[in-house]
């Protein structure tokens, strides 16, 4: 790995900031820029401090799963109630699960990675049926339901709501054509393809106001980053 | 053997939980709940399967010498440590840290594998996951790892979170150049995408009301925007998710019933 005379340049000024830091929450912040600035770093060219950082990153983050799903889950759900009950029949279950943990974990020794196949067809099984359920219950049935509403909303004092009623036929329209788009077993022609281009305008507008939400989140991290550098870490926006 | 019995637990498992929707009484609901904590402890061992082979594939980059160089180091240094300085390296510490890195030393005698071009950086993730993990098990006081002022939650305020967040504030620049090539008015529907993704921005900052602040309250870019998120916006990702509903439903019982088997991988 070969260093740039500008990637030393960082580093030790790097070194010096955590140097000058005297106390323990300097330090942490001078920790935290240094990782921040080393992601930044991309925006210029893929550099061995980008490469360092990343590194760090993918190395943290598989450690921080690996002590959460300890606690919360290993702990909480298998190793406390085995604790309080070794030997009664309802341990039985716990020793079943740790048994096909284990198997899970036998992924990791090539010759005999198959047995891994037995606990994922338990995670397998379990997610096809419980996504049978709730898709079928709260994606197809409540947002059936939710669309079938009064072309004709009226106000409190009597009066016709265009808003919630326009709004209201929108809904209505624009599902059902949305949902003509997706259906693929029938030449989009004539009616059924018109209503299929009227359902792409909807289906347009929607991937619009998601890309657009995706660039204001992404912009909102940005400012966040920025405000961390120029005003918790350099103190130049109090 | 291989392929029939995980046939047999998913179709198993996949049914008590369709039925316990709509018998939720015994046995069907006691079978769930045990279920239920199954997936959980079987998804974190996955997890932990993940991290382990990841540690495994870094050292494989490290290498036969590299690992015996860096656990042999680290043991001595530690050992002498121990002895010249009880005081200084009292604790479970340098007992861990001499523990893996003997553990290091000994994996290396077996390793079969040379040192990779990016040595370092698998030196980087490794020696990161370590520090985690004992910070988390060692240092954190147990079951309060998350609680505000432990080792653990020093590294994660000031090492994963800001390196999580800035690469995702990273993507900002990448969207940026990405919204140039998709807001391009070249078609009717390009130009509906665009509108919409107008409306939706400028609604949703102060700007948008400042500059439609002559108009009435209900014609202002924040009630439009308001309009177009409620209104078209949710006709379209209603008949998304009714597509993705269907098509979820219908897998699973593909994987139920056993006609669908990619997740067995392979026949070997």
């Amino acid at each position: 790995m070969n260093l740039r005379p500008s990637t030393i340049l960082v580093l030790v000024v790097s070194a010096i900031l955590f140097v000058l830091s005297a106390n323990s929450y300097g330090f942490a912040l001078t920790l935290a820029a240094f990782f921040t600035l080393g992601i930044f770093s991309f925006l210029y060219k893929d550099n061995p401090m980008y490469k360092f950082c990343e590194a760090v990153f993918v190395g943290i983050s598989a450690g921080y799963w690996f002590v959460s799903l300890y606690y919360q889950n290993l702990l909480a759900k298998l190793i406390d109630p085995l604790v309080a009950d070794p030997v009664g029949s309802g341990a039985i279950p716990y020793y079943v699960v740790a048994i096909l943990g284990i198997m899970m974990l036998m992924r990791l020794v090539p010759s005999i990675g198959w047995i891994s196949r037995w606990p994922l067809s338990v995670i397998v099984g379990a997610t096809a049926g419980l996504w049978f359920i709730t898709y079928l219950q709260s994606n197809a049935m409540l947002q059936l339901q939710n669309t079938i509403m009064p072309i004709q909303e009226y106000a409190a004092d009597g009066s016709l709501n265009w808003y919630q009623s326009i709004g209201n036929l929108t809904v209505m329209i624009g599902t059902i054509t949305g949902v003509i788009y997706f259906f693929f077993s029938k030449e989009h022609k004539g009616a059924f393809g018109t209503s299929a281009k009227v359902g792409i305008w909807f289906l347009m507008i929607t991937f619009g106001a998601s890309f657009g939400y995706t660039v204001m989140s992404r912009m909102s991290l940005l400012i966040g980053r920025m405000d961390f550098l120029f005003g918790d870490w350099l103190q130049l926006i109090l | 053997m291989k392929r029939e019995i995980p046939l047999i637990i998913t179709a198993l498992i996949g049914i008590v939980f369709i039925i316990q929707f709509f018998i939720p009484h015994e046995p069907f609901h006691s079978l769930s709940d045990i279920f239920s904590d199954w997936f959980s402890i079987i998804q974190a061992c996955a997890i932990w399967l993940g991290a382990l082979n990841l540690v495994k594939l870094s050292l494989d980059k490290i290498g036969k010498q590299g690992m015996i160089a860096v656990g042999s180091a680290v043991s001595l240094a530690l050992l002498v440590a121990i002895f010249y300085a009880p005081g200084f390296l009292a604790g479970r510490l340098p007992l861990i840290l001499f523990l893996l890195a003997f553990m290091l030393m000994f994996a290396g005698q077996y390793s079969r594998s040379r040192v990779k071009e990016d040595w370092f950086l698998s030196v980087s993730t490794v020696v990161s996951f370590v520090i985690i993990i004992i910070a988390g098990f060692a240092f954190s006081n147990g079951r309060q790892f998350l609680e505000p002022g432990t080792r653990f939650d020093y590294l994660y305020q000031y090492v994963y979170s800001p390196l999580s967040a800035t690469m995702f504030a990273m993507l900002a620049f990448f969207v940026a150049s990405a919204s140039y090539r998709a807001f391009r008015a070249r078609n009717k529907e390009a130009t509906m995408l665009l509108l919409a993704a107008f409306f939706v921005m400028l609604g949703r900052v102060p700007l948008g009301d400042w500059l439609t602040s002559f108009m009435p309250e209900g014609a202002r870019l924040s009630s439009l925007a308001d309009w177009v998120m409620n209104f078209p916006n949710a006709a379209g990702q209603r008949a998304i998710m009714i597509g993705i509903a269907l098509g979820v439903v219908s897998t699973s019982l593909r994987i139920i019933l056993g006609i669908e088997r990619s997740h067995l991988g392979g026949e070997s």
